[in-house]
């Protein structure tokens, strides 16, 4: 049916845009050009992509197929964009598992006041964003009796301790079957031989599935860009640990390996002003943290959840 | 007149005095009960007195219950007497912080005394202002336990919940 019987009421009409310009070809136009332009808008942060990373970045292999000398290059890459983009001389090491060291973690929660001053440290050696004032350890007030973590408040800014309160940080537990390693999609994250569960920065999509998966939130994603003032970064940083993180990717308490691995407290046992953390080698049976787990009431957090943590809480007598 | 600076640090020895004079026999417990010297003192520590850890002459040292003299760098034994297992937690690295090194191969560690602390004479451990929490964007203070609870509709947000 030719298109000039549609208008054939419209003396004044001979179907010439009809026939050169039809409904279907302007609806199939304006589709194509919204299509067009949505796509542009959808690819325009590949456009700023470009000046914060490099090829290097892109093509980087996943740190467990990196050789030393990749690592080097690696190192100093990033030590160049410390100070491009924050103006501080840093150093990047790359300290590896001890043989014979299973790191593990306790908290005296008969001691603890909840003074927070553990995530504080945790917030300066771990190069966090300031304006968040983000930290790995999330210190919930809870309610004497009651050990229900949904009701812990981690946003409490009275006088410490409260009445008829105590005090529970938490953080990374390096849990022995984590759930955050089991669901990630692209292997950024992994458990070492010493018990510290890492993530390559550089490997990481920003997915969240380890977030989604951690039972104790202890996952962190980097929604922007940290910013940190030069003279407040920690030079001293780990690959795997306190480097800067760039936007997009996940990170979580590493137990301070750039130091614990070296023999060294982590960050938030020496900020701890009562001794409620105790921190050692679970495989020295001579150590604290042995004779804490022999000798106190140590409990672990959501055990059904079968996480198997490494990190333990206990009350004194 | 004190014998302490305005922090609490003893600045004459205590034999400077006391060789000369002895010590009040009013003040069994509490400073308060002094006219002079050692006014602003504070005393709480449960049913001690003061003879209970200085040891005469000249009270430069402290005692133990059973009479043997401790001298104040081991002053520590003093508390742990009575305090057996804070004493006991501190020797095995559960009480009372530290810094330096977990690993003792690879290097030193100090310790905190228990003075650093405790106030010898009121020792109950005081409160602090803690450390500020983290800023959350959406549930900054929103927390099902916290001082400001979420309202129970979230109009700006009508497909978020306001516990986590």
């Amino acid at each position: 049916m030719s298109h000039d019987d549609t208008r054939k009421d419209d003396p004044t009409d001979d179907g010439f845009w009809n026939r050169r310009f039809g409904r279907r070809t302007a609806m199939k136009a304006a589709g194509a050009t919204l299509g067009a332009a949505a796509f542009a808008r959808a690819m325009a942060p590949l456009t700023e992509l470009r000046a914060d990373t490099s090829i290097d970045e892109i093509l980087q292999r996943h740190y467990k197929e990196l050789s030393p000398e990749d690592k080097e290059q690696v190192f100093a890459r990033l030590e160049q964009e410390a100070r491009d983009q924050y103006g501080a001389e840093v150093s990047i090491s790359d300290p590896r598992p001890q043989p014979g060291v299973k790191f593990g973690y306790a908290l005296n929660l008969s001691v603890c006041i909840g003074c927070r001053k553990c995530a504080e440290a945790c917030h300066e050696e771990n190069n966090h964003d300031r304006p968040t004032n983000n930290s790995y350890i999330r210190v919930l007030e809870m309610k004497k009796g009651s050990i229900d973590l949904e009701q812990g408040n981690a946003w409490y800014d009275h006088p410490v301790p409260a009445e008829d309160r105590y005090y529970m940080p938490v953080q990374c537990h390096q849990c022995d079957e984590p759930p955050c390693v089991d669901v990630c999609p692209v292997e950024a994250t992994w458990k070492e031989e010493d018990g510290i569960v890492v993530v390559d920065y550089n490997w990481c999509i920003g997915c969240r599935y380890c977030e989604a998966a951690c039972p104790y939130h202890a996952r962190r994603f980097n929604w922007k860009k940290p910013e940190i003032p030069a003279e407040e970064v920690n030079p001293d940083q780990g690959y795997l640990s306190n480097r800067i993180r760039p936007r997009g990717v996940m990170e979580k308490c590493t137990f301070c390996l750039h130091r614990t691995r070296k023999g060294r407290l982590p960050a938030c046992l020496e900020a701890c002003p009562t001794g409620a953390r105790v921190f050692g080698n679970l495989l020295d049976p001579d150590s604290e943290i042995r004779w804490v787990l022999e000798n106190k009431r140590v409990f672990v957090l959501k055990q059904d959840a079968g996480t198997k943590p490494n990190f333990f809480y206990f009350f004194d007598n | 007149m004190t014998v302490t600076d305005g922090e609490g640090a003893v600045k004459v020895g205590c034999a400077t005095c006391h060789t000369l004079r002895e010590p009040s026999p009013e003040a069994v417990r509490d400073a308060a009960d002094l006219e002079e010297f050692h006014a602003g003192l504070t005393f709480d520590h449960g049913e001690l007195s003061c003879r209970s850890c200085h040891a005469p002459p000249g009270y430069d040292d402290f005692r133990l219950a059973d009479g043997e003299r401790v001298a104040l760098r081991d002053s520590m034994d003093l508390c742990a007497q009575c305090h057996g297992p804070q004493k006991r937690d501190y020797d095995h690295g559960a009480h009372g912080g530290m810094t330096g090194y977990w690993d003792l191969d690879a290097g030193p560690r100090t310790r905190s005394h228990c003075l650093d602390c405790h106030d010898a004479h009121a020792p109950a451990y005081r409160g602090m202002v803690p450390a500020f929490p983290p800023r959350d964007r959406f549930l900054q203070g929103h927390g099902p336990a916290s001082e400001h609870p979420a309202p129970a509709h979230d109009d700006a947000h009508p497909d978020r919940s306001a516990r986590r």
